[in-house]
């Protein structure tokens, strides 16, 4: 249901070479925000390894690491073309 | 409380579920112009009847001279389900009444009759019964996909279904029978009454090894169905759990499975409906986890999450849906570059993704974390760690893939119109919702089954949500060339029922037709055999000149034959004689 009479607009501000930079600027800011508030703010360890600034960051990072890690190792394994069960009845 | 032996019924004990059947009923008779109005008004109805039931038994039913039914009971924990149910109705009716064939609505009211039945149902049979009308609509909703995938998938979703009823029913049967009560109360899985329960209810909430059944069955549905399928199964599943086994610890290691295979395999997905779907199987993982730790705060943390989860999660569908919808695609390969016709859907997506993310001001931070709390409150270390990185887990499968591909990405070329009103006023409302249990979570703790002693905001904690997910969106970023969506599927569990079935039956075919060769050789071996044999001693074909025959079957001389006969007579007689 593509409405033809629109413009094919690759001019969108959010796709532009600059915004898409200052975004990405801005994102890094935000980033190095939340980690100097680590300092400011102490951290609340529960267990005595999570109480040093910085922790969050770093753990969700490498957690996000081993997930997508583990995710493309599996899918080499597990992948399938789409027509594994029987032909697509989709478009 | 009333106890009721004769036809007479008092009002109290009808359950608010018939609301939504009689509504169910009428939908089909009525016109274009008074379906809205039975759409709309029959889950308001529901609520209010639902807020009128008091605590305790409303009635029993003397059942089989026996057994004591009790239809209604009423509990904080049973109307929170309840009410986010009819909440979840209403939304879906609203989104759905447009576009939704007569018997997909029809169909939904009585699937969600079945769960807020269940909520409220104070004995194992009358759950049992709400159970299977879920089961049974909730099929006829697969089916109203309309493709043969979906008519296919109907069937396995059925199947998995009604067996997990049998097994319940089995389970329920053995309570019967070892203590005589029908009573609705907590247990653990000890023997093997309490076993076929629970792995009757876990079937439903969608936990491993047969998780496959949602993702294979939800987005086979329409573009509205999935918005109801979403909501009630699986979390009436996490409700009957809450009530029977509280605190069993086998939950935690079943919910921690299920909340990393719904991330990994949302990760390896390619269709966005069934990346939702994976991620049904995650969210409820953190909730089973949850009745596993059993504590008062994770028990209301289960609850409360429940209760944000169907709202976002529906409005993620529904996000989905209405791609579906303008587009006719729901895969990430051909989807991308929609926000710049559809804002308002992807503003919604956003909202949606963020509360399951558990990102500060939405409803995710003020519910999941309960869970993550209660598992520091029990010193339980690696459940705290694996929760919190399937926090960050979330963020990148459900929190920036989703909307990443769907809406923004590459420029597909695909200019859809943006969700039509009433679709728009469900999606508003849902997103609220988020946002509201989000800032205002007092409104959700007020009405959790234990008092709630617990602060969601204050600033370690929202710094350290904030690191975690925030670089969790860097690290997605950063990988995404090693994300790029294949036109491809994911083996699950399914593959045992789907593909290894049809190996098994060939396999086994294989063998008897081995089997049956190796026989009929050895049958006509042995035929060939005995017939040689009998020709050579007992007989030959007649024409065959009497020399030549075998020697019981030759002619014999009389002479011969007098001999024979003199010499055995004579042997009787001296035998007769000794």
């Amino acid at each position: 249901m593509t409405d033809p009479n629109q413009k094919q607009s690759d001019d969108h501000w959010l796709v532009r070479p600059t915004t898409i930079r200052n975004i990405w600027i801005a994102g890094i800011c935000v980033l190095l925000l939340t980690l100097l508030a680590g300092f400011f703010i102490p951290t609340k360890g529960y267990f005595g390894i999570d109480d040093w600034p910085g922790f969050g960051a770093v753990f969700g990072f490498l957690c996000c690491l081993l997930m997508v890690l583990f995710a493309k190792a599996l899918g080499f394994v597990l992948k399938r073309d789409e027509d594994y069960y029987g032909a697509d009845d989709r478009d | 409380m009333k106890i009721i032996t004769g036809q007479m019924i008092v009002i109290e004990m009808l359950s608010p579920a018939l609301i939504l059947i009689a509504a169910a009923i009428l939908i089909p008779l009525s016109n274009d112009r008074m379906k809205p109005l039975i759409v709309m008004a029959a889950p308001l109805l529901t609520l209010a009847a639902i807020w009128q039931i008091e605590d305790g038994v409303q009635g029993s039913i003397l059942f089989l001279d026996y057994y004591m039914l009790e239809p209604v009971e009423g509990s904080p924990l049973r109307r929170l389900f309840a009410t986010v149910f009819a909440i979840m109705v209403f939304f879906g009716g609203l989104f759905a009444y447009r576009i939704a064939s007569w018997h997909e609505l029809s169909a939904a009211f009585v699937y969600a009759a079945g769960a807020i039945g269940v909520c409220f149902a104070g004995d194992l049979i009358t759950l049992f019964l709400y159970w299977e009308l879920m089961a049974i609509f909730s099929t006829v909703i697969v089916w109203c996909g309309g493709t043969p995938g979906a008519r296919d998938a109907g069937i396995r979703y059925a199947i998995m279904h009604l067996l997990g009823g049998v097994i319940l029913k089995v389970g329920i049967e053995g309570i019967v029978v070892s203590t005589g009560s029908i009573q609705i109360q907590p247990m653990l899985a000890t023997d093997f009454s309490t076993w076929m329960i629970l792995i009757g209810i876990l079937i439903n909430a969608a936990a491993p090894p047969v998780s496959a059944w949602l993702s294979d069955a939800y987005p086979e549905s329409s573009v509205s169905g999935s918005v109801f399928l979403s909501a009630f199964t699986t979390k009436t599943a996490v409700l009957a759990l809450l009530l029977l086994f509280p605190g069993e610890p086998i939950l935690i290691g079943v919910g921690l499975y299920m909340i990393m295979h719904g991330i990994i395999f949302a990760l390896l997905e390619n269709d966005a409906r069934r990346i939702l779907a994976y991620s049904i199987v995650n969210q409820v993982g953190f909730m089973v986890c949850a009745v596993g730790i059993g504590t008062q705060m994770a028990l209301n943390g289960a609850a409360a999450h429940a209760f944000a989860h169907i709202i976002y999660k529906a409005l993620l569908f529904m996000c989905a849906g209405v791609v579906l919808y303008r587009t006719g695609k729901s895969r990430c390969t051909d989807l991308g570059g929609l926000y710049r016709t559809m804002p308002f859907t992807t503003i919604c997506a956003i909202i949606g993704a963020l509360s399951i993310s558990s990102f500060p001001l939405t409803s995710g931070f003020t519910t999941k974390t309960m869970i993550s709390q209660a598992a520091i409150d029990e010193g339980y270390m690696a459940v705290y760690f694996l929760l919190t990185a399937a926090s960050a887990g979330v963020f990148l499968h459900a929190g920036i893939k989703f909307p990443w591909f769907v809406f923004f990405q590459k420029d597909s070329g695909l200019r859809p119109k943006d969700a039509s009103f009433n679709m728009k006023l469900a999606m508003a409302g849902c997103a609220a919702i988020c946002i509201l249990i989000g800032v205002f979570p007092q409104m959700l703790y007020g009405l959790l089954p234990y008092d709630v002693d617990y602060v969601a905001y204050y600033p370690a904690k929202v710094v350290f949500y904030l690191q975690l997910l925030l670089f969790s969106g860097l690290a997605f970023f950063i990988l995404l060339p090693l994300m790029q969506r294949t036109l491809t599927i994911s083996l699950d569990t399914d593959w045992v029922w789907r593909h290894g079935g049809r190996l098994l039956a060939n396999g086994l075919n294989t063998v008897v037709e081995r089997f049956t060769a190796v026989k009929n050789r050895l049958a006509t071996k042995t035929i060939k055999t005995l017939s040689y044999l009998s020709d050579r001693y007992l007989g030959q074909p007649h024409k065959a000149d009497s020399e030549e025959r075998s020697v019981f079957a030759r002619s014999w001389t009389i002479g011969t034959t007098a001999l024979w006969i003199s010499g055995l007579l004579s042997a009787y007689v001296l035998a007769y004689y000794l």
